[in-house]
């Protein structure tokens, strides 16, 4: 039985605990002017010649929004980390083998001295699909909301989520804030698309409530888990060391960046758009020939 | 004819409204019930009656918080600014130059009122002072919050506390580099913490705008304290210099006469003073050999009762000024214990002026410059006095 959900004002993301509409082209039409014609009206106010020019709309938002998804590995997040980055972050250091948690043993390396470590070549792998999914959801403008209940570094993440333009939520985390919304936050609040977790736990060391109620909301989760975390209710976990004060330095460098990176590559991608759609108008007044410019997304990614 | 109808028609709404919220079933009984009652009385009010029902359940959610527009609100601000200038013209002032106190004489010189509670009296006053400040709506067009902080809820509050520990961290770092430097001095010149407070949680809530708990409110006030413990440098003080208040000192209110002289250059001072029904007044002289004169009569033999010779001896104990003051004084009223304590209390007052402001407070605060409130309680019917009452009996 499905709640009410407050996501129906705004289009989740991927179009996720929404019955399929068609797509709501408000995210692009913000940012693109449309094609300034020579009376430079907006799209839908236009004449005519404007018959074609929705469809072009939507196909250049189409393509925007479809272009990224086509490659593995669209903003090249690889090149953020390496191995022994990642290791003289001490990112492999795990909790003692008594505070393991069973769902954490996949991705248990071994232990050392009864100290758990953490296998980072599934870390790696891990961490590159977390980070391109943010990268995803920071390129289609997507809320990101990063979550921690730690008090030794809630500091260093409200200045990351900050630096970045998202939000944070490290304090004390109040009943129903994604699952009653409406009544909490205001009647028409967008939640966030997309939650990551720096510390699953919290201060008692039980599982954060914002996990359980991010997957009641349909809403996708990055989470750095060590190994007395739970994993399960995660979408993207990533096996890690999340007390010392390097690691979680590195992962609030990593996702910065890659924050960063989506919305450049994203502001890149509209202005080369304009640009294009601009001169396909020129070229089109006088010859009403072939629609737009056939230029192909020829941008710096790695295949 | 209209008003029965609208009478009934509200109270009918009102009872739909209720049965609407028990049960839908019971609703659309009463539903029809009403409709029934009021086509036999008026057809056309039915469609009334049913706009009404609509509206009121719809506005329910909304008469529980009034949110004033912001549009609403800047039709008040002009509204207030044409009003002002109607009253100026008939005032016969100029609108230009026409301050909020001219109108609130204005407006008591039209309207006087002899309401005695001074909040229901008529004011006419800017409306942000009268429409309580409300929050704007949070995010943009994009449904993007515009505070990062925006999701916990107490977005205002939370970034204070964030600024606060940004500029703890900042003063340690900065004390880290000059220990390691070797410039650190122990030196802690702390601002005068008398004649400040901090602020209290009404006017941190009335800062933010927001509702906080006695709990945050401590953890803020905590957190402040252990940032105005570190010593450090200007722009920390002017940040905790944002949450401190001033305490009005009480004894500055304290009128302190000038010492007067008379003919033969003696100075000399007055004071009046009164408890219960006794008056007196009082004339402190310079110097003296401590002789106290009380309506001609010396205080020795005026006062038989030791209790009330110290009494008025307690003003010049205390400022160890026994031996040295004369007094001239008259009283009238009251009983011997009255008499008393209103010529304390006027020699008191004589010698403030012979008196540094420190002792004037330290008198202050012994209570020598208070008058004592209590009077003789009245006896009350079917009692035998103010609080005794008759003897109980069980039969």
């Amino acid at each position: 039985m499905r709640a009410m959900v407050p996501g129906t004002a705004w289009p989740r993301l991927l179009g996720a605990g929404v019955r399929r509409r068609p797509l709501r082209l408000h995210l692009v039409q913000a940012a693109t002017p449309g094609p300034a014609g020579p009376s430079g009206r907006t799209l839908w106010s236009a004449a005519a010649p404007a018959a074609r020019e929705p469809e072009r709309s939507s196909d250049l938002s189409d393509r925007i929004l479809n272009e990224p998804l086509k490659h593995s590995d669209f903003f090249n997040v690889k090149e953020l980390f390496s191995l022994r980055s990642l290791f003289d972050a001490r990112v492999h250091l795990g909790h003692k083998a008594g505070c393991r948690h069973r769902f954490m043993e996949p991705y248990i390396f071994g232990s050392r001295l009864d100290q758990d470590i953490i296998d980072l070549e599934q870390t790696a792998v891990h961490l590159q699909l977390a980070l391109n999914f943010t990268a995803h959801v920071a390129y289609r403008g997507g809320i990101i909301l990063f979550v921690s209940r730690s008090r030794q570094f809630s500091h260093l993440i409200e200045n990351t989520a900050r630096d970045c333009g998202e939000y944070a939520h490290t304090r004390y985390f109040k009943g129903g804030l994604l699952t009653n919304a409406p009544l909490l936050l205001g009647p028409r609040v967008r939640l966030p698309d997309l939650l990551i977790f720096l510390h699953t736990l919290n201060n008692v060391f039980e599982p954060h409530v914002a996990v359980r109620d991010a997957a009641k909301m349909s809403i996708p989760t990055v989470g750095i888990v060590d190994t007395n975390c739970n994993p399960t209710l995660i979408t993207y976990p990533v096996p890690g060391n999340d007390d010392s004060p390097l690691a979680v330095q590195l992962f609030c460098r990593l996702f910065q960046t890659t924050i960063n990176r989506a919305k450049e590559k994203r502001r890149q991608v509209e202005a080369l758009y304009r640009l294009q759609a601009q001169e396909g108008a020129k070229g089109r007044s006088p010859a009403d020939s072939s629609p737009g410019a056939q230029v192909g997304l020829d941008l710096g990614h790695s295949p | 004819m209209a008003a029965p109808c609208v009478s009934c028609g509200a109270a009918a709404s009102y009872r739909l409204f209720l049965g609407g919220r028990v049960s839908f079933a019971r609703g659309q009984g009463l539903w029809k019930a009403a409709a029934a009652e009021l086509q036999k009385s008026t057809g056309c009010q039915i469609l009334r009656l049913r706009h009404t029902t609509a509206v009121t359940r719809k506005n329910v959610a909304a008469l529980r918080r009034e949110t004033y527009t912001v549009d609403f609100i800047k039709k008040q601000i002009e509204e207030f600014n044409i009003g002002k200038r109607h009253l100026a013209n008939m005032m016969g002032e100029d609108p230009e130059t026409f301050t909020q106190e001219d109108i609130d004489r204005a407006i008591v010189y039209l309207f006087p009122s002899g309401l005695f509670e001074k909040r229901a009296r008529p004011i006419m006053k800017h409306p942000e002072e009268i429409f309580p400040k409300q929050r704007a709506i949070q995010w943009g067009e994009d449904g993007r919050p515009f505070h990062f902080l925006f999701y916990t809820g107490k977005q205002s509050y939370y970034s204070l506390m964030h600024e606060t520990y940004g500029k703890l961290l900042d003063v340690e770092k900065h004390q880290d580099q000059l220990q390691a430097k070797g410039l650190f001095s122990e030196k802690t010149k702390t601002k005068d913490p008398i004649g400040s407070r901090w602020l209290i949680k009404e006017e941190l809530e009335e800062m933010l705008v927001e509702k906080l708990s006695d709990q945050d409110y401590a953890q803020f006030i905590r957190l402040l304290e252990k940032l105005s413990a570190l010593p450090c440098g200007a722009a920390k003080e002017e940040f905790v210099s944002k949450f401190r208040r001033s305490v009005t000192i009480q004894s500055k209110k304290q009128l302190i006469e000038p010492l007067q002289y008379d003919e033969q250059g003696m100075a000399f001072s007055t004071g009046q003073g009164n408890r219960k029904t006794a008056k007196a007044e009082a004339v402190v002289y310079g110097h003296g050999s401590g002789r106290i004169e009380v309506n001609g009569v010396d205080y020795l033999l005026y006062f038989s009762v030791i209790q009330d010779r110290e009494q008025l001896m307690f003003p010049f104990h205390f400022l160890d000024r026994l031996g040295k003051h004369d007094v001239t004084c008259t009283v009238s009223g009251g009983g011997r214990s009255a008499q008393a304590g209103a010529l304390r209390l006027a020699m008191a007052r004589a010698l403030c002026s012979f008196v540094t402001e420190d002792e004037v407070e330290w008198m202050r605060q012994a209570g020598l410059l208070t008058v004592d409130p209590r009077v003789r309680e009245r006896k009350k019917p079917g009692q035998e006095g103010a609080r005794r009452k008759f003897t109980w009996k069980k039969r």
